[in-house]
């Protein structure tokens, strides 16, 4: 009880607000890390995220580069991209004309590595199954209900297929995934490409969604008379069975890293804005594809200084070639000698304020 | 100076009044802060409800009333209808609410009036409290692991096509992460009914059943009915627990075990992928959708408590 109640009050108040002041502060100053030290920011595809996150680490500990790579999504890559809030996007489909209007400057695709998406099912009996263009997309739409359908039964003779309903499981999220296989599906269908056609998230005609690949290869593990479609490394880490499909060239190829890169040694464009699906390639699996990192080609955007494009010129010149050693132990198909020469030359063409970067 | 004891207590009696006349915060700026914290609720609603209307004006311009009536989602051609999802929200959410109404009530009766004190009740009360800390990304792989399974094995049994997945289970997943909403609320509703008006219920010769239906819950009616509504809304908008169990099909569902979409689960799914502005706006106009159901079934609800009473 005393009488200097209300002075006291006001010690307690100023101590609050040095207290507040002093988290201000560091906050504000705490942000600002050591000036030399460069730190690229990407976001994108989760397909490749295994591979890069080995990539960038093994990166950081060579050249003391921090690479900070977010997989929010190929939409989500683009969109950052767009917006310049990172350096560089990862994405497994092509910038559609929509995007790159939005996007206002050229857009470099840069292959880093290859996978391909498998059809994977759920049967008893261990069966190894083979698969037609055409059977797949009638499987997708809807339009073959039982497994044992003689669209099914006469590509697989010797196979006894149980008399079960076929049960589709698509991605319920948008994907790079999604995308590759629907782009396959509208160059070998008609029907599908007017249907359905192609893109990350699409009008399923049919079928329950699982979300991710975990989402899809869980749904499809679980539910008798299933089939779905992952990555090959789902597949192969999961365990679960997946068909042969028949290329382009009528041979039943089964998906591996070696068929992989085979799909891709066929003729490259010079912008590398191409899709491997439905590949010429005679050995090569016809449901794969690359994925890119994109970057604009003109790096004298906004306020960036010559430091940041430096970094990331050597950053994607070492991604396509001393790190393509890390691609095979992760189960992704490293890119090709011709596709590197394509990426070694859209490198070169990154440009600073009007001279290229990489002299 | 040397004080007598009687002089001390008049001081010491003085200095107290002398602060009482002067308050470190008086009254009525005291009544301002509570008023600016009330306002800057309000405040708050209306920005993400205009923030929501701005955000998805593209897609109101495209598709107008359209929208709410159309059963397309097709990102490639840009077609977007939020009908189906509609539909899926609120199966799910209504049959939650019945399954979790058949619990929570005779939880809140037991807790609240029956067995009001005592281990058995502290227990269940701690049970029911953690049962509403679990984050709901572990009822979605409860869901899809333990309860999926099961209700195939049901399907294949009753003779539906055995996806395990779909509006069943996402109501069964969803009812159980509710139950502890309502139940907390209706248990302090029916623990703070008069206890004059129960002794004169019993002193009438009333059993104990009697006195719980003709006394305890028209008394605690509204209460009950908050609560309930309480649940309802966390129902609605649950997102990840449901887009787990929930099939992920963007067709209007055609009985309870078909697989369908909530508005919720359609955002959570497609938002990090979404490229072109059209696409995103259709997603922002699910959520402002979202919104509006809520705030509906809210003011209804409200309209609800106030028929029923003035208490609880």
């Amino acid at each position: 009880m005393n009488r200097s109640g209300r002075s006291l009050l006001g010690a307690e108040k100023k101590k609050v607000i040095v207290l507040i002041a002093i988290l201000l502060v560091s906050i504000v100053f705490g942000g600002i890390g050591h000036a030399k030290d460069v730190e690229l920011i990407g976001a994108g595809a989760t397909f490749p995220y295994p591979l890069y996150s080995k990539m960038f680490d093994v990166y950081n500990k060579e050249s003391g580069v921090k690479v900070n790579y977010q997989a929010i999504g190929s939409g989500g890559g683009i969109r950052q991209l767009t917006n310049k809030t990172v350096d560089f996007g990862g994405s497994d489909a092509i910038m559609s004309d929509k995007d790159l209007a939005e996007a206002s400057a050229p857009v470099l695709h840069i292959p880093t590595c290859a996978g391909a998406v498998v059809v994977t099912y759920n049967l008893s009996g261990n069966l190894k199954l083979r698969f037609t263009p055409d059977a797949i997309a009638d499987i997708f739409l809807g339009k073959i209900n039982k497994w044992n359908d003689r669209r099914i039964s006469e590509i697989n003779p010797g196979v006894k297929l149980p008399d079960m309903n076929v049960t589709v499981v698509h991605r319920s999220d948008g994907s790079g995934t999604t995308s590759i296989f629907s782009d396959y599906l509208s160059k070998v269908s008609k029907e599908w490409k007017e249907k359905v056609g192609g893109g990350t998230s699409l009008s399923w005609p049919t079928g329950l969604g699982g979300k991710g690949n975990p989402g899809v290869a869980g749904l499809v593990q679980q539910t008798p008379g299933s089939i779905g479609y992952v990555e090959l490394i789902y597949a192969l880490q999961n365990k679960m069975p997946y068909g042969m499909v028949k290329n382009k060239k009528g041979n039943f190829v089964t998906a591996t890293l070696a068929s992989t890169s085979k799909a891709a040694d066929t003729n490259l464009p010079d912008d590398m804005k191409v899709s491997l699906t439905d590949t010429d390639a005679p050995e090569g699996y016809p449901i794969s594809g690359f994925t890119w990192i994109l970057v604009y080609k003109d790096q004298s955007y906004g306020d960036r200084t010559e430091e940041k494009p430096k970094e990331l010129v050597k950053l994607l010149w070492w991604m396509t070639h001393e790190g393509q050693k890390y691609t095979e132990p992760l189960e992704y198909a490293p890119l090709s000698k011709k596709a590197v020469e394509k990426a070694e030359k859209l490198i070169k063409s990154i440009t600073y304020k009007l001279s290229t970067v990489m002299k | 100076m040397n004080h007598s004891r009687a002089e001390v207590l008049v001081l010491e009696a003085k200095t107290e009044t002398m602060r009482w006349r002067k308050p470190a915060l008086s009254e009525p700026s005291f009544r301002r802060i509570l008023s600016v914290a009330g306002a800057f609720v309000l405040l708050l609603l209306l920005a993400i409800f205009f923030s929501l209307i701005i955000a998805s004006y593209p897609a109101i311009q495209s598709f107008g009333i359209r929208f709410l009536f159309g059963s397309t989602w097709d990102p490639v051609r840009s077609e977007f209808g939020a009908f189906p999802f509609v539909v899926g929200t609120l199966a799910t959410s209504f049959f939650a609410l019945v399954i979790s109404v058949v619990f929570s009530i005779p939880i809140s009766i037991f807790l609240g009036e029956y067995s009001a004190r005592g281990t058995t009740a502290t227990f269940i009360k701690s049970m029911l409290e953690l049962l509403a800390g679990v984050p709901s990304v572990i009822y979605g792989f409860c869901g899809l692991f333990i309860l999926t399974p099961l209700v195939r094995t049901l399907e294949m049994k009753i003779g539906v096509a055995p996806y395990g997945v779909g509006i069943f289970t996402a109501s069964l997943v969803l009812s159980i992460m509710i139950i502890p909403y309502s139940a907390s609320i209706g248990r302090e509703v029916i623990s703070l009914v008069p206890s004059d008006l129960k002794e004169a219920a019993f002193s009438l010769g009333a059993t104990r059943f009697e006195v719980i239906r003709k006394v305890i819950l028209p008394y605690a009616k509204s209460g009950i009915v908050a609560g309930i509504l309480l649940s309802l809304g966390r129902a609605l908008g649950e997102t990840m627990a449901v887009t787990m169990v929930i099939g992920n099909s963007n067709f209007i569902p055609k009985g309870i075990f078909s697989p369908a979409n909530t508005l919720a689960s359609v955002i959570a799914n497609e938002f990090t992928e979404a490229t072109g502005s059209l696409y995103l706006a259709s997603l922002i106009e699910l959520g402002l959708v979202l919104f509006i159901v809520t705030t509906v079934i809210n003011l209804i609800g409200k309209l609800i408590i106030r028929r029923m009473g003035v208490e609880g």
